[in-house]
């Protein structure tokens, strides 16, 4: 059924140096890489089923209560989402850079955009606890402090505007909580790198870091026209 | 039984068993084949707890009034039974023990593609089988492994919020295991073992991990939702506020009904071992067998519908998912017939493994063919939460997937531990387990035939002979579990010395010694033939 | 497997890209387009996303199965969710039986 390779061993065949940054498992180092890779695409891939719960809930709930879930996009605020979506497609650039110098090896220009993918990232946050400091002031907080102005419910009734800030506390909630994981994991490469234990031939680890970071950058892409503007801001 | 000469004997040889001492060996390891062992004591653990569960219902229903707890306790056993068999037990049973194991032997590396995600995988699942067993032993949880809205986001006042969170902990674990596995089999196969080189194992390995991870995090999702629900007691299933408890169900049972392929997946693919270990001959239809299991897992999402055809879901998509139900046995047949076609002319022997694949390859045609009266709408309404279902699903779950994880357990014993263990007691408890297995389930179709429902404490007394036998069956079904718990663990000092392959199988897997070195191989193998290659039976031509 | 990534000005470009696409969602907010304000929104979103995915995640450059990857997560949210909303929005069609 099978021959053993003659003369091959364990760690790669002979005349080839072994990479120290090799696991034992892999062939080479680039077997090691594709497999990283494939690996978070893969998770990213469970990310999206676990978004979808709420997504389908969202289109549901959208069709049949339009006028609270309306009424409840206008309760937010347009120029702290389009400042946040800024943010966040800037932190997408900062970190493809951080993937790119990685890949150069280049350490100084790997730590300045890892940084600032970070800071862009806390600066996100900050604008989101924010916006949930004032929805808390406004009373919009569903089960814990849901008592609306009646302007702000514009026509619809109650129970459907509530109902759209569960969404939108989930969403932005689950996304948030994704970006705090993302932040962390970037912080542990800032580390690493600090380190340097980042080179150009062992730079995957940056680069998956860098397809999770993306990916909940897209969240939010497509969280900005669906949270904040339902029916269009023009009334 | 051995064909092969004993190598040097197994205490001066190095392998991964004794290739390291100490309890942080083991805790900290990262060798795929001590994770698959930590997971085989934790699994093995969760199945006696929530077989306990079992034990104690059916001796409460001996009496046609109750014969043992009170109503609200009854609930909460039956519901800790759910949730500890699915998700603790079933679940990783066959893909934590045997593949974890297997997986990597069977392609030709040295380990998985990232044992340390492995080795976390197994944490993640001790951590929420501990936060679950809290929820058992601080109260209970009384709502069905179901855990369907509004009851147990608004009415019940158990634990539900621990219980959910242990399960969604849980789901990480499933979903690392699924992860790792898909990406070993695309990117770690030794040289020449292409896709249709594989084991049919590993095939339905691949298939399950598709499933594991596109499924498990819709679970994961309706348990956050749930707990939220739950906390601030408003949420996006309340009637309340306009929400729509059947939208829980959509999401409970869109990895629910997945759920149950993982569950039976694996056991196919170690009954595709064994019946061509034990006949020995090459799988009928090997491509069959191998896109079939694909077939099942990308059709298992379409159909999970047929769990609430009763729950106000539209009479239309009730017609969609009846049709789409009827479709996803078709895949499993063909299995079945392949089995079969196999067997037939096959140099067949009776050890204990071809025992319980035999066994399966029956009792899961039976659960399946009753399947199809749950999947047709017009007697779906009439069968739905009567004890029609519990049989069907316990002839497939228990019948099926169990008796495939013990036939495995005890194939792949000798690699594991590098000792046999006795058959005739084997092939005992597996005679033991089909019988009372029989005598516990068979009566339940006809008792949910007549009528009986499920999860009631308290039943008319015109049910009571049925009952009676099930439980009788379930005391024999119990201890025929309990005698391999005995001759195995025997075994690991007392038994004879396995060679490499005592069963004369073919696989990467018994060219190794057993146990094997912590490498798995001394050299990476090479493939360049096909697999199964059993010699031709004389008289054969199929 | 990709050995040729994107350049530096690849990335600048696309960055400017996205940041006028954002800008654009925004400000079409304020125009009444009736329906079409949600059409296109979520068109310009489906662009970022895929201005995002293609060059930043670098699946341009990628080999297929990357690509199935992602293509099967898209296949199996369009499943739930078309399956979940086909039920929702038929069960008024047929009334069940009863007084």
């Amino acid at each position: 059924m099978s021959e053993s390779a003659a003369g091959s061993s364990l760690a790669g065949t002979s005349g080839r140096s072994v990479s120290p940054a090799l696991h034992h498992q892999f062939e080479d180092i680039e077997q090691q890489r594709e497999a990283g890779n494939f690996g978070m695409w893969v998770f990213l891939a469970t990310e999206m089923l676990f978004f979808s719960g709420v997504f389908t809930g969202y289109i549901i709930y959208r069709s049949l209560y339009y006028s609270g879930f309306a009424a409840g996009s206008h309760v937010l605020e347009v120029d702290l989402g389009a400042a946040m979506t800024a943010v966040l497609l800037a932190s997408s650039f900062t970190m493809a850079m951080a993937v790119h110098a990685a890949r150069q090896g280049n350490r100084a220009m790997l730590l300045g955009f890892l940084s600032s993918t970070i800071i862009l990232g806390i600066a996100f946050l900050g604008m989101k606890f924010t916006e949930y400091f004032h929805k808390w002031h406004e009373q919009l907080v569903p089960g814990l402090n849901f008592h609306p102005a009646v302007d702000a419910l514009r026509g619809a009734p109650e129970h459907t505007v509530e109902l759209f800030m569960c969404f939108y506390f989930f969403m932005t909630g689950l996304h948030a909580l994704h970006m705090i994981i993302g932040i962390g994991l970037l912080g542990v490469m800032a580390i690493l790198a600090w380190r340097g234990k980042i080179s150009a031939e062992h730079y995957n680890r940056v680069e998956v870091s860098g397809l999770y970071w993306h990916f909940v950058d897209i969240i939010w892409i497509y969280l900005f026209p669906l949270l904040y503007l339902i029916g269009g801001r023009y009334k | 039984m051995s064909t092969a000469i004993a190598e040097v004997p197994v205490e001066s040889r190095m392998h991964y068993l004794n290739a390291s001492y100490g309890i942080k060996s083991w805790l900290f390891t990262t060798d795929h084949k001590r994770i698959a062992l930590l997971y085989l004591g934790s699994i093995t653990l969760m199945f006696f707890i929530g077989g306990a569960a079992a034990v104690m219902m059916r001796l409460h229903l001996i009496e046609p009034a109750g014969a043992l707890v009170q109503p609200e306790t009854y609930n909460k056993l039956f519901t800790m039974h759910g949730v500890i068999m699915v998700f603790f037990f079933l679940v990783p049973s066959i893909p934590a023990t045997l593949g974890n194991f297997l997986v990597p032997m069977m392609i030709g590396a040295r380990d998985l593609a990232f044992p340390r995600l492995n080795l976390l995988s197994w944490y993640v699942y001790i951590t929420g089988g501990a936060i679950t067993l809290y929820a058992l032993i601080s109260g209970g949880v009384d709502t069905g492994w179901t855990f369907y809205a509004p009851l147990s986001t608004h009415y019940v006042t158990t634990h539900v919020i621990a219980t959910s969170l242990g399960v969604f902990i849980n789901g990480f674990s499933s979903i690392l295991t699924g992860l790792n596995f898909i990406v070993t089999i695309h990117k770690m196969r030794a040289p020449g073992m292409t896709w249709k080189r594989m084991p049919l194992f590993l095939w339905s390995m691949y298939a399950t991990s598709v499933i594991f991870v596109l499924a498990t995090p819709v679970i994961a999702i309706a348990m956050v939702l749930i707990g939220a629900e739950r906390l601030l007691h408003v949420g996006i299933f309340d009637p309340a506020i306009g929400g729509d408890p059947v939208l829980f169900q959509h999401l409970f049972w869109f990895y629910s009904h997945p759920v149950v392929y993982i569950m039976i997946l694996p056991g196919m693919g170690v009954v595709s071992e064994l019946v061509t270990c034990f006949a020995k001959k090459k799988p009928f239809g090997y491509i069959f067998i191998a896109y079939s299991s694909l077939a099942i897992a990308m059709i298992s999402f379409f159909v999970w519908g047929h769990h609430m055809f009763v729950s106000s879901q539209s009479v239309y998509a009730g017609f969609i998912f009846s049709a789409l139900s009827f479709a996803v046995a078709i895949p499993s047949a063909i299995k079945v017939f392949n089995w079969t076609a196999t067997l037939y002319k096959g140099s067949i022997s009776y050890q204990a493994p071809m025992l319980y694949a035999l066994g399966f390859i029956g009792l899961f045609t039976m659960g399946g063919l009753t399947g199809l009266f749950l999947a047709s709408l017009a007697t779906d309404v009439h069968l739905h939460d009567t004890y029609f279902v519990i049989a069907h699903f316990h002839y497939i779950m228990v019948g099926g997937a169990v008796m495939a994880y013990l036939g495995g357990i005890h194939f792949w014993w000798p690699k594991i531990t590098g000792r046999l263990y006795h058959d005739g007691w084997a092939r005992l408890a597996a005679l033991v387990i089909f019988v009372g297995f029989n005598l516990t389930f068979f009566p339940q179709y006809m008792l949910g035939y007549l009528g009986m429902p499920r999860r009631y404490a308290v039943y008319p007394a015109e049910f009571q002979v049925l009952n009676v036998l099930s439980s009788a069956g379930a005391s024999i079904l119990g201890m025929g579990y309990l005698i391999p718990f005995v001759y195995l663990l025997w075994s690991i000092r007392y038994g004879p010395v396995a060679g490499s392959n005592p069963w004369g199988a073919k696989g990467l897997e018994w060219e190794t010694p057993s146990p094997p070195p912590t490498d798995n191989f001394e050299e990476t193998p090479r493939i360049t033939e096909e697999p199964y290659g059993y010699a031709e039976p004389e008289h054969a031509h199929v | 497997m990709n050995t040729q990534d994107p350049s530096v000005g690849t990335y600048v470009f696309v960055f400017a890209v996205l940041l006028l696409l954002a800008a654009l969602t925004t400000g079409i907010a304020y125009i009444n387009l009736g329906p079409f304000n949600t059409v296109v929104a979520l068109a310009i979103a489906a662009v970022k996303m895929c201005l995002v995915g293609l060059f930043f995640m670098h699946l341009w450059y990628s080999r297929g199965l990357a690509r199935i990857v992602v293509l099967a997560g898209f296949f199996w949210l369009a499943l739930m969710v078309s399956f979940t909303l086909a039920d929702v929005f038929s069960r008024s069609w047929i009334k069940p039986p009863g007084p």
